[in-house]
């Protein structure tokens, strides 16, 4: 069993329980054990660092202060959301690199009596550690009910891979972690090219047309590549492209019934896991319908791939990516 | 204190002579008081003159060395001056012409060290005295040496095959000596023979260079080596023995009349990642295009079918002549040559890297290198510009400069090619299909003799030019007009604004980078790379095609991006640099040499791996180690990493050094005041 603290954050008690609900339930299947910090706090979300550094700074210096008091659930610290996953990793390299702050937080973490001695929790990202530290393989044995035929739009959104705070998991500009793990549960994945592009963020509540534009983007490019699913790893990324799907059509007069889940939801179905012990239903676009195909294994994947197949005789040979090359 | 005093020397009757170098030195050094300073507080140690001149390397400062040697009867000469690295041989010859040995001369650098990164003029003149003492306090301990000489052997080993290579292995063949060209592809040619046009005349590549190839393949003076590579070089300058692997092509090529049989009936097709970019297709036994120099097609064992499943040899039953020879093994091959030259050219830079711009993922996103070929009449194509499907052709072109380069997070320098390349693909897409160019760049940069005036040329002929680095190429259409398109995402610098350029093709214009196996070369020939891999040259402006290991010599690429102009003057620069020496017979080397004081030896083998000019061997009957002083550049890595203290080197011995530094310290103890007698 691999022991891993645990900050769900507040997204994951209210709108993504889903995403909390599936993260627990594959667990055990992967040997993993996630300790859930005691008596954690808000990140600050993304606004707070913006506006005042030192209070928001301490706000997450407590997170990593109690993480390393509690640190018999390891030295690390995983949050599955992402605005989390960069507000802890921000901080505990900004105080790594500001001995003046570090001290400065400490004075204010002293007055609940903690202190956190910078560096001394490592912080990942749910994803990270299922492909780095689990491993595709040791996934794939664990897939009963293979995603067949779903053709699944990976979206990793702008906060997991960059900026580069401590180490980089995954390309900047176009990651594949997640391509490769849907791939590994047998489903379709289709190269979503927006899949690291904004999902427009709390622009939603700032100018809501610039929001539904950047939300149009992501909508319109899954539908050019005929997916019958996004799936995401960011409570953000999942509650614009869901929740504000018929904002969007209603205002550039499309017709998107896209449903948004979240990765680990797809790995619990992959797993045999049922559709309620991952939290599905509590989408807003409807699931049911892209999902009632999995399974079909005999069905033809759909033919309508709009670029051309890479040993067409014909044609000019596609350049060889350094991954085939080894296989 | 006198070191030599201490250390028991004989008193030597010692010259010095401190150089003002116009400003460079007296700016900031008080070079006059330097002068009398030593002439008066060292005269305790032997110095018997001093003087300061303006500039010492002048005929005139020379002779005014000579001069005191003959007059004063000078046993020892220091000259504070510029770095030895300048003029050492400059003052070792008015030594010699004054009539003493040449290596009782010892430089202090008064330029390097003291004027050129001080400001304080005081706290400067005060390090010159210090610097000047150790000097002086060493030169006493000077042994005369004699230059050892080497014979040349006329034979040179050319290493790799393109431009520069083929323009280094015909000049010295034509003045009539030896030549072994080895190259590591089935012909020669190179990068040069993939393309289809050359900047910025748009003269036919092939046509100016297969001739070329031609005169190597036919010439009586060079044996030529074609799917071969150099595995090991031992000895010297002027005597190296080379060892080749000449991989076996299962061709017998006394037989082979280069009839093309084999290649049409091969049912084998391979995509071509070499010669073709990728872009194309090539055969199991082939040639790489059907001007190769030699003639000869080689079997490629990992895609033939009878060297993968046992069964086939469909080339062998048709050859007309009987040359296909399975049995064939890879033979190692003994050259002995005098000096050595490198143009291994460069590597593309793998576009696949950045990933935002879609190569390998998006089809018609095309490298470079892809576009030579697709628009070479000789190519997939044959020349016709078309998209990846082989047969529609683009309405619009977009083309990036800079991929790859100047980009600190690829590689920070200038690729130098992609300019003109990108404008000579500019206007090739103009021409031939009337699609809409667009030019995607940071600067341009068009120097040299009539690049220019080819920009303003294609300006003319109506192609875009786009000033901002491309952020994206994606076929996320979001904008009437982008459906089915590629969009270049771009801030356009000039406009100050973002635009989106729907085009229907991508070229990326992607930089040089040194060859992967680069450093590993280097290490096989003795010769240092960059800390990003290109060969570094013995001196960046005076001495480009040198290298710090005597005999070797580099040229092209291999050294630093450059075009096809600058690789052909430089594989001629290196010819010529070798003809001087092969014409010189003998060489005289350095004799300031390490050697081992062989009782003193553990025979640890610390120092073997050590050296930067594989100089060093171990001798296994003594079991001691040994040094090759032809080979020994007298760096002194050994002497300094010795710890039995075994390794000597003339000219930093042990004594001398300590006598410098007991010159150097004795200096801060003393006043700056004559010493009276």
């Amino acid at each position: 069993m691999k022991q891993y603290g645990y900050y769900p954050g507040c997204s994951l008690e209210r709108n993504a329980s889903a995403y909390d609900k599936s993260t627990r339930a594959i667990a055990p299947a992967l040997g993993l054990t996630f300790n859930e910090i005691d008596d954690w706090n808000c990140c600050g979300a993304t606004e707070y660092i913006s506006l005042e550094k030192l209070p928001a700074y301490a706000l997450v210096g407590r997170n990593l202060a109690l993480a390393a008091e509690q640190a018999d659930n390891g030295h690390q610290l995983v949050a599955p959301c992402s605005a989390c996953f960069l507000n802890l990793r921000k901080a505990d390299r900004y105080l790594r690199d500001s001995p003046v702050m570090a001290r400065q937080i400490n004075e204010a973490l002293a007055a609940g009596g903690l202190h956190y001695e910078p560096g001394s929790i490592k912080v990942r990202h749910l994803l990270e550690i299922i492909v780095d530290d689990i491993g595709y393989e040791a996934v794939a044995e664990q897939v009963q009910a293979p995603l067949t035929g779903l053709r699944v739009a990976p979206y990793y959104g702008c906060l997991i891979v960059r900026p580069a705070f401590d180490g980089q998991f995954d390309d900047m500009e176009y990651p594949t972690t997640l391509d490769r793990l849907m791939s590994t549960l047998g489903a379709q994945v289709v190269d979503y090219p927006v899949k690291a592009h904004c999902c427009g963020g709390h622009m939603t509540q700032i100018s809501e047309p610039t929001a539904l534009e950047l939300i149009r983007r992501l909508l319109k490019s899954a539908a050019d590549y005929e997916a019958d699913v996004i799936t995401t790893l960011c409570p953000m990324c999942q509650l614009n492209l869901d929740a504000y799907q018929d904002a969007v059509n209603a205002y550039f007069g499309t017709d998107y019934q896209i449903p948004v889940l979240y990765f680990t939801q797809l790995m619990g179905l992959a797993f045999g896991l049922s559709p309620e012990e991952v939290g599905i239903g509590q989408e807003l676009v409807d699931a049911r319908p892209a999902l009632a195909h999995i399974g079909a294994v005999e069905e033809e994947a759909p033919a309508a791939r709009r670029r051309p197949s890479r040993k067409k005789e014909e044609g000019l040979p596609m350049p060889v990516m350094p991954e085939e090359k080894t296989r | 204190m006198n070191p030599h005093k201490s250390n028991g020397a004989k008193k030597e009757r010692i010259g010095v002579y401190v150089c003002h170098c116009g400003s460079n030195i007296a700016g900031i050094v008080d070079v006059e008081e330097v002068s009398r300073w030593a002439g008066e507080v060292l005269a305790d140690w032997g110095v018997v003159v001093s003087r300061d001149y303006k500039f010492m390397c002048s005929s005139l400062g020379q002779e005014l060395i000579e001069k005191d040697i003959q007059e004063l009867d000078l046993t020892r000469v220091v000259v504070g001056a510029c770095s030895p690295h300048l003029h050492e041989a400059t003052f070792r010859t008015a030594c010699a012409n004054g009539g003493l040995n040449p290596y009782l001369c010892e430089m202090v650098s008064l330029r390097e060290q003291v004027s050129w990164v001080h400001t304080d003029k005081e706290a400067a003149t005060e390090k010159a005295k210090a610097l000047l003492a150790g000097g002086v306090a060493r030169v006493a301990f000077h042994e005369p040496l004699d230059a050892m000489s080497v014979p040349i052997n006329e034979a040179t080993l050319v290493v790799g095959g393109g431009i520069a290579g083929i323009q280094a292995a015909l000049e010295i063949a034509d003045s009539g000596f030896p030549v072994y060209l080895v190259e590591r592809e089935p012909s020669i040619g190179g990068h040069m023979a993939q393309f289809d046009k050359t900047f910025p005349t748009l003269d036919c590549s092939a046509c100016i260079l297969t001739p070329k190839m031609v005169s190597v393949g036919s010439h009586p003076n060079i044996t030529l080596l074609t799917w071969s590579e150099v595995e090991k070089v031992d000895g010297y300058v002027g005597n190296f023995t080379a060892t080749v692997r000449k991989r076996a092509r299962y061709i017998n090529i006394e037989d082979c009349t280069g009839c093309g049989i084999c290649e049409e009936k091969c049912p084998k097709k391979v995509i071509d990642d070499v010669f073709e970019a990728g872009l194309g297709y090539r055969k199991a036994v082939y040639r790489p295009f059907p001007q190769a120099v030699p003639k000869y097609p080689v079997i490629d064992t990992e895609n033939c079918t009878y060297f993968q499943k046992g069964k086939c040899k469909a080339c062998e039953i048709l050859c007309p002549t009987g040359a296909i020879n399975f049995e064939q093994e890879d033979e190692l091959v003994e050259l002995k040559v005098g000096n050595i030259i490198l143009a291994t050219g460069y590597d593309l830079f793998d576009a696949r890297r950045i990933t935002q711009y879609g190569y390998g993922r998006l089809a018609n996103v095309f490298t470079s290198l892809e576009f030579e070929r697709l628009s070479n009449a000789a190519g997939p194509t044959d020349g016709e510009i078309v998209m990846r499907d082989g047969k529609s052709v683009p309405q619009a072109v977009g083309i990036i400069h800079c991929v790859g380069s100047r980009d600190k997070n690829y590689n920070n320098y200038c690729s130098v090619i992609c300019c003109m390349q990108s404008l000579k693909f500019a206007h090739l897409v103009e021409e031939r299909t009337g699609a809409e160019v667009y030019n995607f760049y940071i600067d341009m940069r068009t120097a040299f003799k009539d690049y220019d005036e080819f920009y303003q040329r294609v300006l003319h002929e109506g192609v875009h030019f786009i000033r901002g680095r491309v952020a994206e190429v994606t076929d996320a259409a979001r904008l009437p007009g982008e459906e089915g398109k590629l969009i270049i995402q771009v801030e356009d610098t000039f406009m100050g604004e973002q635009r989106r350029i729907p085009v229907d093709m991508v070229i990326l214009s992607a930089g040089l980078e040194p060859r992967s196996d680069s450093t590993e070369v280097a290490h096989k020939f003795g010769i240092s790379c960059s800390h990003n891999g290109w060969f570094i040259e013995k001196h960046p402006k005076l001495d480009p095609v040198a290298t710090m290991t005597e005999g070797i010599f580099i040229a092209g690429c291999a050294q630093g991006p450059k075009d096809i102009p600058a690789s052909v003057a430089q594989g001629a620069a290196a010819a010529a640099r070798v003809l001087g020496r092969i014409q010189q017979k003998e060489l005289a080397l350095e004799p300031v040499r390490a050697s081992v004081i062989a009782e003193k030896c553990s025979g640890c083998r610390i120092c073997n791996d050590l050296c930067p000019f594989n100089a060093i061997g171990f001798d296994e009957e003594q079991q001691i180690s040994e040094i090759n002083p032809a080979l020994c550049q007298g760096c002194g890595t050994c002497v300094a990493a010795c710890p039995s203290g075994a390794i000597t080197g003339t000219q930093f011995s042990d004594r001398q050094v300590k006598a410098q530094l007991e010159g150097l310290l004795a200096f801060a103890t003393m006043s700056s005041e004559p010493v009276a007698a």
